[in-house]
């Protein structure tokens, strides 16, 4: 079967009343990892269809393979009732389907213009096509609200409207089904509006719409029908309507969610870490903490919200000794911290404050240094593992792991394997057992749970609640609100690099972070 | 996601593309009109049928371990160093400046003063890439060679303007006189009552053997070398682990270039005992395949550095007895051993990703 | 110096600035398409021997009996030249290839790939000319139609009469071997390919990011497996210009000497740039020419030696590659393989 088989972009003609898009049986795997297994959906002409799932449950594979970057090893695709072979994102355009990739596939020296008419153009010469697009994307942007300079460069361009760019691509290839991949990780909650309103003037216009999201709230508030993935299969489809986020929640991770963390009251004690006027400005000269003023205290852990990329990720370089800082200073235990380029992170573990990254894959394991090797990453240089002024002392390595290993029940039990062999959950232990075990005053934590399994969760989360007990104190980074308001004892929001607000658990909600995550104080407004 | 058993990966796999490699080669030798099988013999007679072919095998060798053992310590920090044939050619003038000087006394002075000229000689070379792509962000492999080119032109500007021989037209350094001379390998078998005969096989090939061990604890069992190692897997994770990229980047170079350097003892106070403009003859280029075939460990780079010997030896040899077949065969051995060990080596290590996959599925299955 | 010294010097500035164009306009088409090639040297060396060996077999006369050690070839007239040129484009167009398996297919190191072909290309050019012609790797002497003259240009002679720009019309521009103008004109073609075509802005998006061509549904493998090929036929003209169209009149073992790493430096210090690219060349043909014709140059205050101009276009890139004069950015996908399952 070719693709000949079916006209592009035309699936109304072949069968008017069947499903824009039907899979039937898609199993795909990597290695031996199966990343889809026999899955089957429908979605309707016209509809928003949402996919919910955690990290790693498929749904990016599964989408991946209909738009033809990946291919599946098994199952068929119908698009608007007829079967159809998509190759390669060729056949996918072909066969009216548009993506918005999760990370953008935009070409960052070239100018929107280029970016759209890039693998759509006319003739062999550019000329022609690009003033072609100019004229049609000035209608586009007025039709469906997405204004953007067509002679802009790329990386000039905020997320926000990196993205108009990528659904812009789409509709330029007369695309009717538009798949779009966490469009709003990098959004704030206005942003994420604003997107939900162009979707919206899209699903009028009869396009139909997958979004994937692990988001909860989303799928709620603009999907038509959902569909459930757990571990690589589809657990449920249902109508949007009829269900509630406590039951999605559930259908994702197989069981009850505990939402709320057991922890007992924090006992405070006197202030451990003060941040003052702290400010960074990275290698692209672009400022990421414009000024932040924070006191952490022993016992409690303070959680900060935020939509990833305000200077959630800055602050906690920073605080890690990972990059300098432009401004303002840090003191711990009423000692002045060295914040600029000589000072390294290893200085900083020697004072105390310890850190669980945000991305384990890059900055916290090598993943091809076995597992005892990586126990103790960034404390290599402690006395207790070494042998002599140049040598280290291998079987103190070894035993040192073995016990974490024990202590923190990391599986395969084994100090040998190399880190790329554990489970995101295991790979957690590894790295929040090392932290933890340094014995801090301080733990920096950064998406302490993000692609780990849920019975890892509870676990990592009760390590982190026993450090605060100890009377140490923990800065808690997570883009999940459900985390931030189930283990923080206080929370504060970023916005644009500065604080826009801080709030007690008890005495906030999902809304107002969102407000405040949006840059908007409601209290401030109210006033 | 690793399927394959560890054997696989650091046995199997070379030995079938270094197998692939001489595969080739002896097609090439096919396609010349001569026979292969009648080359290799004569090759392996050459290079190790007589006291006299080993002696230069081993010589080759030694110049090999170190050169491979340059590359091999670079690629671990996930630098390639492809300037070791600049280094060790400026790391000759080194050696040549403490031999020139002390010649009237004893090797017992000069060798261990000579390796530190041609160390420092050899690792300043390699300072200069190793600063520019710390501090600057130059592209290393381009800067290094670069500077072997600048090396060629800086070897000439010293050899003719001060290391010259008055009145003379031979752009290199007079004889060093007879206490700058080390030990031949022939000259050490007859202290213990052996006689071997004469060839350039010197001291410096327990030079070579020492290194390779020094390098083994370096890279697995120091706290560098930790740090070096992880650098190379990961350059963020390496800052975050608070390893210092501008120091890691700097003693590895300065190593790397510091053993390429130590070839000069090889060949100019060993064989030469002069310095002349080709004194190096493309053996800082041999490490590169050296140390992709040893797979950058010692043990691997001695046993490759060995083969490269022979292959030296034997192939004089062979275009001395098949003069159809030039010594320049042995540059066609050296780049096919580079492609099928380096560059094609997911030709055969995808194939076997799969084969280890399906067996492991079905082991699983059943 | 009198006027003609210095039109004497931009002639070799020209002819030695050729070779260096067009390998370094090969490298331009290959980078800007995310594949590294340090093979540019091998390339031009492979077809450098086969432009050579093809010429001489073509044009040597054609002898029904020949005595063992004497040539016998097609006995052609001014085509042998064109088949040689051929015949170069073809061996670095292989050449290319294996770059493009081992780099694009088999996603391996490129610098590797490089390397290696710089090694292949320097031994089988020696062996295969040993095994052909037994006469130490080198071809026999290409004389008459199996090599390339100069070209005089229309009315060359009529304005030479003119004061300063008619003996450089004339004595520099006028009576170059046609390969050299092929080279200049490379020039504003690839310019004009590189963006103001499709092809163009495919070739520098999948060099930027892989990632867009191909969800934009462009093959990146055809893409890159394109640009390859470009480069493989830039610097096959090269490699031919090199034994063909120079006094060298044939090919002898090692003859690209490291033109095809200053072509390298030329490309860098263009910042991957088709315009520029020319100014580096002749900046470097320029040098060329000065430390061949004067050896030591005395500027009065002191001497500058031979050796440090003929090393001065690696200075040069170091200085470049180094930021101290601009920053020199390579295309961002450059060197890396593209991987699309994980």
């Amino acid at each position: 079967m070719s693709v000949a088989e079916k006209t592009a972009g035309q699936p109304e003609t072949a069968a008017p009343s069947a499903p824009a898009i039907e899979l039937i049986g898609i199993s795909k795997a990597f290695g031996p990892v199966q990343a889809n297994k026999d899955i089957s959906m429908q979605v309707a002409r016209g509809t928003i269809h949402g996919i919910v799932g955690e990290n790693g449950a498929g749904k990016s594979t599964l989408m991946s393979i209909l738009y033809g970057f990946y291919r599946a090893d098994k199952g068929e695709i119908r698009i608007g009732g007829v079967p159809t072979q998509i190759h390669n994102s060729d056949d996918a355009i072909r066969a009216g389907i548009g993506m918005v990739h999760q990370h953008f596939m935009l070409v960052q020296n070239f100018t929107v213009l280029e970016n759209v008419v890039l693998g759509a153009e006319d003739g062999a010469l550019l000329k022609p096509s690009l003033a072609k697009a100019r004229k049609l994307l000035t209608e586009l942007a007025h039709e469906y609200e997405l204004e953007v300079d067509p002679d802009a460069v790329i990386h000039d361009l905020a997320v926000g409207f990196q993205q108009r760019v990528e659904i812009l691509k789409a509709l330029y290839r007369h695309a009717d089904i538009l798949i779009l991949d966490e469009p709003t990780g990098v959004l704030t909650p206005a942003e994420a509006d604003h997107l939900f309103r162009i979707l919206e003037g899209l699903r009028r216009e009869g396009k139909t719409i997958i979004l994937i999201t692990h988001k909860l709230r989303e799928i709620m508030a603009i999907t038509d029908t959902v569909s459930v993935m757990r571990r690589g299969e589809m657990t449920a489809t249902v109508k949007t309507a009829d269900t509630s986020p406590a039951e999605l929640a559930e259908l994702m991770v197989g069981r009850q969610v505990l939402l709320r963390v057991d922890k007992k009251p924090a006992q405070v004690g006197q202030t451990l870490m003060q941040i003052r006027g702290l400010r960074v400005t990275d290698r692209d000269g672009i400022e990421r903490l414009k000024g932040i003023d924070l006191d952490l205290r022993a016992g409690e852990i303070l959680g900060v919200a935020g939509v990833a990329g305000n200077g959630q990720s800055a602050l906690l370089e920073v605080l890690g000794g990972i990059t300098a800082a432009s401004g303002g200073s840090v003191t711990l235990n009423g000692q002045a911290l060295d914040l600029t380029a000589h000072a390294d992170a290893g200085e900083r573990r020697e004072q105390g404050i310890a850190h669980v990254p945000e991305d384990r894959h890059r900055l916290g394991l090598i993943m091809s240094f076995s597992e005892w090797e990586n126990s103790c990453f960034g404390y290599h240089d402690r006395p207790q593992y070494q042998k002599s002024r140049l040598l280290m002392d291998r079987r103190a390595m070894r035993d040192d792991a073995r016990e974490k290993i024990e202590k923190y029940d990391i599986r395969p039990p084994s100090c040998d394997l190399a880190a790329a062999n554990f489970s995101g959950g295991n790979q957690q232990k590894i790295v929040i057992a090392r932290e933890v075990e340094s014995d801090p005053d301080v733990l920096l934590v950064g998406q302490p749970t993000r692609g780990v399994d849920i019975g890892a969760i509870e676990f990592i989360h009760n390590e982190i609640v026993h450090l605060r007990d100890q009377g140490k104190a923990v800065l808690l980074v997570s883009v999940e609100l459900d985390e931030i308001l189930g283990l923080s004892d206080r929370i504060v929001v970023m916005f644009d690099g500065r604080i826009s607000g801080e709030r007690l658990p008890s005495e906030t909600d999902q809304n107002e972070l969102g407000l405040l995550m949006a840059g908007i104080d409601p209290k401030e407004g109210a006033a | 996601m690793k399927s394959m058993p560890r054997w696989v990966d650091l046995f199997l796999i070379p030995a079938i593309n270094v197998f692939l490699a001489f595969l080739v080669a002896g097609l090439v030798v096919m396609f010349i009109g001569e026979d292969p099988l009648h080359a290799m013999r004569i090759m392996i007679q050459g290079s190790l049928g007589s006291d006299y072919g080993i002696g230069y095998t081993l010589f080759y060798t030694t110049s090999f371990i170190f050169t491979g053992l340059c590359v091999a310590v670079a690629f671990h920090a996930s630098i390639f160093n492809i300037g070791g044939e600049g280094q060790a050619g400026v790391a000759g003038i080194g050696v040549a400046i403490v031999a020139l000087t002390l010649d009237q006394t004893h090797w017992l002075l000069v060798l261990p003063l000579a390796v530190l000229g041609a160390g420092l000689f050899g690792a300043a070379w390699a300072a200069v890439p190793a600063y520019l792509n710390a501090k600057r962000g130059s592209h290393i492999v381009i800067t290094t060679i670069m500077f072997n080119y600048i090396a060629a032109a800086l070897l000439i500007y010293v050899l003719n303007t001060y290391l010259k021989v008055p009145g003379s037209m031979a752009p290199e350094s007079r004889r060093f006189a007879g206490g700058a001379h080390i030990p031949r390998l022939d000259q050490m078998a007859e202290w213990i009552g052996l006689e071997l005969t004469r060839t350039p096989a010197n001291i410096s090939l327990f030079l070579a053997l020492l290194a390779c061990l020094l390098v083994w604890l370096l890279i697995w069992r120091t706290r560098f070398g930790y740090e070096l190692r992880a650098f190379g897997f990961s350059e963020p994770a390496a800052v975050y682990a608070g390893m210092a990229p501008f120091r890691i980047i700097m003693i590895t170079m300065l190593i790397s270039g510091a053993l390429a350097g130590m070839m000069a003892i090889n060949v100019v106070l060993g064989e030469l005992q002069r310095l002349n403009l080709d004194s190096v003859q493309g053996a800082g280029f041999v490490g590169i395949a050296v140390a992709l075939m040893g797979r950058s460990h010692p043990v691997g780079v001695i046993l490759a550095a060995l083969l490269f010997g022979v292959l030296y030896q034997g192939g004089a040899e062979l275009a001395f007895e098949i003069p159809a077949i030039p010594s320049q065969m042995i540059l066609t051995i050296q780049a096919l051993v580079i492609l099928f060990t380096g560059s094609l080596e997911n030709m055969v290590r995808f194939p076997m990703e799969r084969l280890f996959l399906f067996l492991r599925l079905r082991k699983e299955a059943r | 110096m009198d006027l003609a010294e210095l039109f004497q010097l931009f002639d070799s500035t020209l002819r030695n600035a050729t070779p260096l164009l067009l390998a370094c306009l090969a490298g331009l088409f290959s980078e800007r398409s995310g594949i590294f090639d340090i093979g540019l040297e091998g390339k031009m060396l492979a077809a450098a021997f086969a432009a050579a060996a093809v010429a001489a077999w073509a044009a040597a006369p054609y002898v029904a009996d020949p005595f063992p050690g004497q040539l016998s070839g097609l006995g052609l007239g001014w085509t042998a030249a064109i088949l040689g040129v051929l015949a170069g484009i073809f061996a670095s167009i292989l050449m290319a290839l294996l770059h493009g398996f081992a780099s694009i297919t088999l996603r391996g190191n490129q610098l590797i790939s490089g390397v290696a072909i710089n090694f292949l290309a320097a031994g089988a050019t020696v062996l295969i000319g040993e095994s052909l012609f037994s006469m130490g790797g080198q071809t026999p002497q290409l004389s008459g139609n199996a090599r390339f003259s100069g070209l005089d240009l229309p009315l060359a002679e009529t304005l030479g009469g003119i004061p300063i720009l008619g003996p450089l019309y004339r004595d520099v521009i006028s009576g170059q071997v046609i390969l050299v103008y092929v080279a200049l004109l490379a020039v504003p073609l690839t310019a004009w390919v590189l963006f103001n075509t499709r092809f163009g802005l495919r070739l520098r998006a999948v060099g930027e990011n892989p990632g867009a061509v191909d969800t934009a549904g462009v093959s990146v493998v055809r893409m890159r497996y394109s640009a390859v090929l470009i480069a493989g036929i830039l610097c096959g003209i090269a490699g031919a210009y090199l034994s063909m169209g120079t006094s060298a009149a044939g090919f002898v073992k090692d003859m690209t000497a490291g033109r095809g790493f200053i072509a390298l430096a030329a490309l860098i210090f263009a910042k991957w740039r088709p315009y520029p690219a020319l100014g580096a060349c002749l900046l470097f043909g320029l040098l060329e020419a000065i430390g061949s014709k004067y050896q030591n140059v005395d500027i009065g205050l002191f001497v500058i030696p031979v050796q440090f101009m003929q090393a001065l276009p690696y200075i040069l890139t170091v200085v470049i590659l180094a930021g101290f004069i601009g920053k020199a950015i390579p295309p961002k996908a450059g060197g890396v393989p593209y991987v699309k399952e994980r």
